[in-house]
């Protein structure tokens, strides 16, 4: 508070953190699909960020040049990236469970490689805006402004929290998944199947990367090739959670959300020899911190090894 | 042994055949049987007469490839024998093509001395991320050396001396290629005969390969190499029968990353400038994982499947850039259809990675492998 030019006001610091909270749900869905697939296959999926940019296409291509109405889009769309999901689990994934994780992650890139390319093979290169009823519109709250998609990301992350939670906690199939998580062949010893659970596991990921990119390109964000980048920036988050953890997905998501804003609002001010641009940088330094106190993130479990 | 219909005369004194036995004297050997020293005389002369009757054009995409072998030879010391994973390997590229700019093109260094420079400093900050493999293991482990190629980013996109700032790119055009008479950037001069920049880099980069190759070779031959796969193998295991984990793992990273700045040395050769966007950041991260999938395709824990991937992969996306406007897709050409060649790379690059993956794990290496084994079966080879 030296320095006299500052003006941090309370309101202003009010508005960063809200729209920190904000970002960190949109981190905290992509991080979820990473978490739902690691849990139930063991698989690092780096094509969930192409969930995500076909999740946002889908969307725009029936919300904008089909005229459907928009929430009628959104949830068609998550449908297509659980199809998506569930053909890229039954055509690849099926073949190379309990390889080495680094083959498997792998194949999940080559099958960035190939979404990504191909969905800007269909839609093209550049940015278009999704239209969505949401807009740039904001609320007053007193002195505060609040974006109404942002208001919307919170509330549609925390129904999306909600459905995991009576999924996992009160289904017979979240129970299911979550017995295969802890012990395959126990799970399957008393009947459970694995394919089902793989796949539908696969399904969720698949609906919420969709979802994930909709709410990252509603509002001020657009539709481009570039939202795949974005989902990138989740690896901090769901990795300084722990692998295994949705819970650890969504703290995650909302600490690297809350410190990307807040160091945007302080650090030219407070910590300027860190150079321009170091919330592009904050989601990894505070991710590398966190691991090398807790090598298996916030809630991860720690892994048994024998000799 | 007698009852086996088929007796050698191996089998008839009491020992297994010849193919089944690897003896220490053979392991250590640098070239193995008569046959390995005629292909590398092979190797020589196509080193030696390939930039003869070679385009300038092909010989600047072959010494990129070069380039990425050199990496990828690092990279697979880390990745193949001692099964570390990194996302972060373009980083330390980029330190190598960022001293070339710095040291030999602003500052007039000679190539000794910012070579050297370099990879030092790529060994320096290996040794430094190094510790963190003791600690963080697999996917996590992963996950945390893709923060390398943002740290990079973010240190080129501050350092404003070391880039121009706008356009982010940092000039390497005027660095000396010299060692001692030979000037490569120029082009070498014997006598009277004359030859280009090409054909004088080729030549350069390839010893650089040789050289990297051998040593490598070296590493994996010998004590270090056992140890490092030993801690691949199963580290905790590899610590019961006396290696040192540690001492493994950050060595390996440190090699690793410098040759990987050797390889950026290289890199920076074939370009004008280096623009900071290629190596770091996003696109970066897409420069470690090209690299991945090299080593993939060419065979993990190989040496010279390391070259057979970058030869694959940068020759392949060289040549698809150049010449794939017009290749005909389902009876359309490129250009016209709806895949431009940039995409149409990367879906063939995609579909690479996977079809190796599913259908040989082992990569190109392993392709060799099953001939050799055809024809040591035939006329039994199914």
């Amino acid at each position: 508070m030296s320095s006299s030019g500052w003006n941090l006001t309370g309101d202003a610091l009010a508005e960063t953190l809200f729209s920190g909270v904000a970002v960190g749900c949109k981190y905290a869905l992509v991080a979820l699909g990473f978490v739902i697939v690691f849990k139930a296959t063991k698989v690092l999926n780096f094509a969930q960020a192409s969930f995500v940019l076909v999740g946002g296409f889908l969307c725009w291509q029936m919300a904008v040049t089909w005229e459907l109405n928009f929430y009628v889009a959104l949830l068609a769309a998550m449908v297509g990236g659980a199809v998506l999901g569930m053909v890229v689990e039954q055509l690849l994934m099926r073949r190379l469970l309990g390889e080495p994780p680094f083959a498997l992650i792998m194949l999940t890139v080559g099958v960035l490689y190939v979404l990504d390319n191909v969905t800007t093979a269909i839609w093209g290169p550049e940015d278009r805006g999704l239209q969505d009823p949401w807009g740039s519109r904001t609320v007053d709250l007193g002195a505060v402004n609040l974006a109404v998609a942002d208001l919307w990301t919170i509330g549609v992350t925390s129904a999306a929290l909600l459905a995991f939670y009576l999924f996992f906690g009160h289904s017979s199939l979240g129970l299911a998944m979550r017995a295969t998580a802890d012990d395959q062949e126990a799970a399957l010893a008393v009947g459970i199947d694995a394919r089902t659970v793989h796949r539908v596991s696969w399904a969720v990921a698949g609906a919420l990367g969709a979802l994930a990119g909709i709410m990252l390109a509603s509002g001020a964000g657009s539709v481009g090739p570039g939202l795949g980048l974005i989902a990138l920036v989740a690896f901090p988050a769901m990795i300084l959670g722990g692998l295994e953890s949705p819970l650890g997905a969504v703290v995650g998501g909302l600490v690297i959300g809350m410190a990307q804003q807040l160091t945007a609002l302080l650090q030219p001010e407070f910590a300027p020899w860190l150079g321009s641009g170091f919330e592009r940088v904050a989601p990894y330094a505070i991710m590398v911190a966190i691991l090398l106190v807790r090598p298996y993130g916030l809630f991860g479990e720690r892994e048994v090894r024998r000799i | 042994m007698s009852v086996l219909p088929f007796t050698s005369r191996s089998a008839a004194r009491g020992r297994p055949h010849r193919n089944m036995v690897l003896t220490r004297a053979d392991d250590l050997r640098l070239t193995r049987g008569p046959w390995r020293k005629a292909f590398a005389v092979l190797l020589v002369v196509c080193y030696l007469s390939l930039p003869h009757w070679y385009s300038d054009a092909s010989l600047s995409v072959l010494t990129l490839v070069a380039a990425f072998a050199i990496g990828s030879i690092g990279l697979n010391l880390l990745v193949g024998y001692t099964g570390q994973v990194s996302l972060g390997h373009a980083a330390f590229v980029s330190i190598g093509a960022f001293a070339t700019s710095a040291l030999g093109d602003q500052r007039g260094w000679p190539l000794p001395a910012y070579l050297a420079v370099a990879v030092l400093v790529g060994l320096l900050v290996g040794a430094i991320v190094g510790p963190f493999a003791l600690r963080l293991r697999g996917n996590y482990l992963a996950i945390v050396t893709i923060g390398l190629v943002f740290v990079a980013e973010h240190i080129y996109r501050n350092w404003e001396s070391l880039s121009v700032p706008v356009r982010g790119t940092a000039p390497t055009r005027n660095a000396a290629i010299e060692l001692g008479p030979l000037d490569f950037g120029k082009g070498l001069q014997f006598g009277d005969v004359v030859y280009t920049r090409e054909q004088s880099l080729f030549w350069l980069a390839w010893a650089l390969v040789a050289l990297t190759a051998l040593v490598a070779h070296n590493i994996t031959r010998t004590r270090s190499g056992r140890a490092m796969q030993a801690v691949r193998d199963h580290d905790l295991s590899a610590e019961v029968i006396g290696v040192n984990p540690a001492r493994t793992k950050v060595g390996v990273f440190a090699v690793s990353g410098a040759m990987a700045a050797a390889g950026g040395v290289v890199y920076s050769f074939t370009l004008g400038a280096v623009d900071y966007h290629e190596l770091s950041g996003g696109r970066g991260l897409f420069m470690s994982i090209t690299f991945l999938a090299i080593i993939i395709l060419g065979g993990l824990g190989t040496i010279y499947g390391s070259i057979l991937g970058a030869f694959l992969v940068i020759y392949g996306q060289r040549f698809i850039a150049d010449n794939g406007a017009d290749a005909p897709i389902l009876g359309i050409p490129v250009e016209k259809g709806w895949l431009s060649t940039g995409e149409l790379n990367g879906v063939l690059f995609g579909l690479l990675v996977i079809g190796f993956l599913l259908l040989e794990p082992r990569g190109l290496a392993a392709l060799w492998l099953r001939v050799r084994r055809w024809f040591e079966k035939w006329p039994f080879s199914y």
